[in-house]
């Protein structure tokens, strides 16, 4: 692909996709024949434009889609010898960037749609990504991805899209796609970020903002995350210099103004323990007992939380071994050992705790364990140097 | 997604639920229901969008080590040739749970054997470490 050409468009290009398919949708068009058009449409254009820039890049990806629908639309009549189907010719759409974006994203996150065709729809039909791209991205071949989506917008079909959908699987999904990690080709992170910004053009929901606070406070930690070698580096070992002061200060901002909506949820929680990670000039001067309390408000969003919201339950284990002491600490997780003892975090966890209580051959032990059981390369490579590295010191001792 | 090996092995593994003789034994009906089987699950996976790669490994092996400075390769076929464990092929797939991966693992040890009764043969299940590092 002709890189310099596709950095020119790409901003603009993918911006337009919510739009312009949200204007087809808005006039009837179905889903995935729209879907189909459009991106036919976005290929085309990033062939023809670098040469040939439209004056109205909007009405010539609408133009271009709806020529293709009409295309699809003969061929299919002819082959049932049906009479070509006329359609009403749609107002002008006056409509709000941010609702386009909104009615797109409970189109492609529709609560029966699996988790995986959720993220490869939004990614496609909202981010704007070609189908190649989503396939990089979760390292798949293209024609396995291509198919996934055409699944989910089979499953679609004769759904009526123009209801409400269900907010919180899109912030799940928003969620999911920022977590996913970032291969050199596509950065989902920054994708995550630029959909969840998009999203809270339309909505006055807190928890969406406290999702975009969340996702700017984390990504500030990003480039502090990894050495030039690529091995992770923990919290408490990053250079802070390297994090990115811009994108926090917008992210407590953001986060402020949705903690005064006085309506908390599990990512108004999240973000403000980042928040108070992020405002830490040095690991020492980390505000752990603040920390801990709203690791305590987050626990308290779920009905026994040790089987519904492990991971919460965890973090706040490591939060009680730094304000109440270690030992307090590993005492806290072990009403998990049941439900994450075969998870790698769970003994990674251990590890830090037994370290920080002074004990290097039991945090040796457990940060093995959790070199045994993670699914992450780097990760694994972090907890294999981890325990090599307890153990050499415990033995010096 | 996580991306799971379903590996299938010429010889090895836990003991066989029953008895059955080497595939270039058995009536060669059961043969071909037998592959045609194989094919129909690679078509599914593709069908499903779980599908990454499907591969074979011919049977002969050969064991190498680093012989020393200035010395050849050393190699062997194994300290046990008939009795050790032997890959034959692998389906990779990237689904949406380690659920779904032992589903389709059982589906696979259906497969006709002898008779075109299933063969309850064991299939490796095996998680692929993800490279991307995660953006929590």
């Amino acid at each position: 692909m002709d890189e310099p050409a596709r950095r020119l468009d790409e901003g603009a290009l993918r911006a337009l996709v919510p739009r312009v398919l949200a204007g087809l949708v808005r006039r009837g068009e179905d889903f995935d024949a729209a879907e189909d058009a459009l991106q036919e449409a976005l290929l085309e254009a990033l062939r023809v434009w670098p040469e040939h820039p439209p004056h109205d890049p909007r009405a010539w990806l609408t133009t271009v889609a709806t020529r293709r629908l009409v295309d699809a639309r003969r061929s299919e009549a002819a082959r049932h010898r049906r009479e070509e189907v006329t359609y009403d010719e749609p107002p002008p759409a006056a409509t709000e960037e941010g609702d386009d974006t909104l009615l797109l994203l409970f189109c492609c996150c529709h609560p029966d749609l699996s988790p995986t065709s959720q993220v490869a729809l939004t990614l496609r039909a909202v981010g704007g990504l070609t189908t190649r791209e989503i396939a990089d991205a979760f390292y798949v071949p293209e024609a396995t991805m291509a198919q996934r989506i055409s699944r989910a917008k089979r499953s679609l079909r004769g759904r009526p899209l123009d209801q409400p959908g269900d907010l919180a699987v899109v912030l799940r999904v928003l969620y999911l796609v920022y977590t996913a990690g970032h291969t050199d080709r596509v950065d989902l992170a920054a994708e995550a970020i630029r959909l969840t910004r998009q999203l809270n053009l339309a909505t006055e929901e807190p928890e969406a903002r406290g999702l975009l606070a969340l996702m700017l406070l984390n990504h500030a930690r990003l480039p502090a995350r990894l050495d030039s070698g690529g091995r992770i580096v923990p919290l408490d070992q990053q250079d802070r210099g390297l994090w990115d002061r811009r994108e926090i200060a917008e992210g407590v901002h953001i986060l402020q103004s949705a903690l005064s909506v006085q309506r908390p949820g599990r990512y108004q929680i999240e973000a403000a323990i980042a928040a108070l990670h992020d405002d830490a000039p040095s690991p020492e001067e980390t505000d752990w007992p603040q920390i801990l309390a709203w690791y305590d408000d987050l626990i308290a969003l779920t009905d026994e939380p040790a089987r519904h919201d492990p991971a919460a339950v965890l973090g706040r284990a490591v939060a009680v071994g730094h304000v109440q002491g270690a030992e307090a600490g590993l005492r806290e997780t072990e009403p998990l050992r049941e439900i994450l003892g075969d998870r790698h975090r769970w003994h990674a966890v251990r590890g830090h705790l037994h370290e920080l209580n002074g004990d290097l051959p039991a945090a040796a032990n457990a940060y093995a364990e959790a070199a045994h059981r993670a699914t992450n390369l780097a990760e694994r490579d972090h907890l294999v140097r981890q325990a090599a590295r307890a153990r050499a010191a415990g033995y010096v001792r | 997604m996580p991306q799971f090996l379903l590996l299938k092995y010429y010889r090895g593994g836990p003991e066989r639920h029953h008895p059955f003789p080497p595939m270039d034994q058995w009536d060669p009906d059961d043969v071909e229901a037998h592959l045609a089987f194989l094919r129909h699950v690679t078509e599914m996976l593709k069908d499903n969008g779980e599908y990454v790669e499907h591969k074979g490994l011919a049977p002969s092996r050969t064991w190498v080590r680093y012989g020393g400075p200035d010395a050849a390769p050393v190699t062997t076929d194994g300290p046990l040739p008939e009795t050790s464990d032997l890959v034959a092929g692998w389906w990779m797939i990237d689904v949406e749970s380690q659920e779904r991966a032992v589903e389709l693992a059982a589906y696979v040890s259906s497969e006709p054997g002898p008779g075109k009764e299933p063969l309850y043969e064991w299939i490796d299940v095996r998680e692929l470490m993800s490279e991307a590092p995660s953006g929590d």
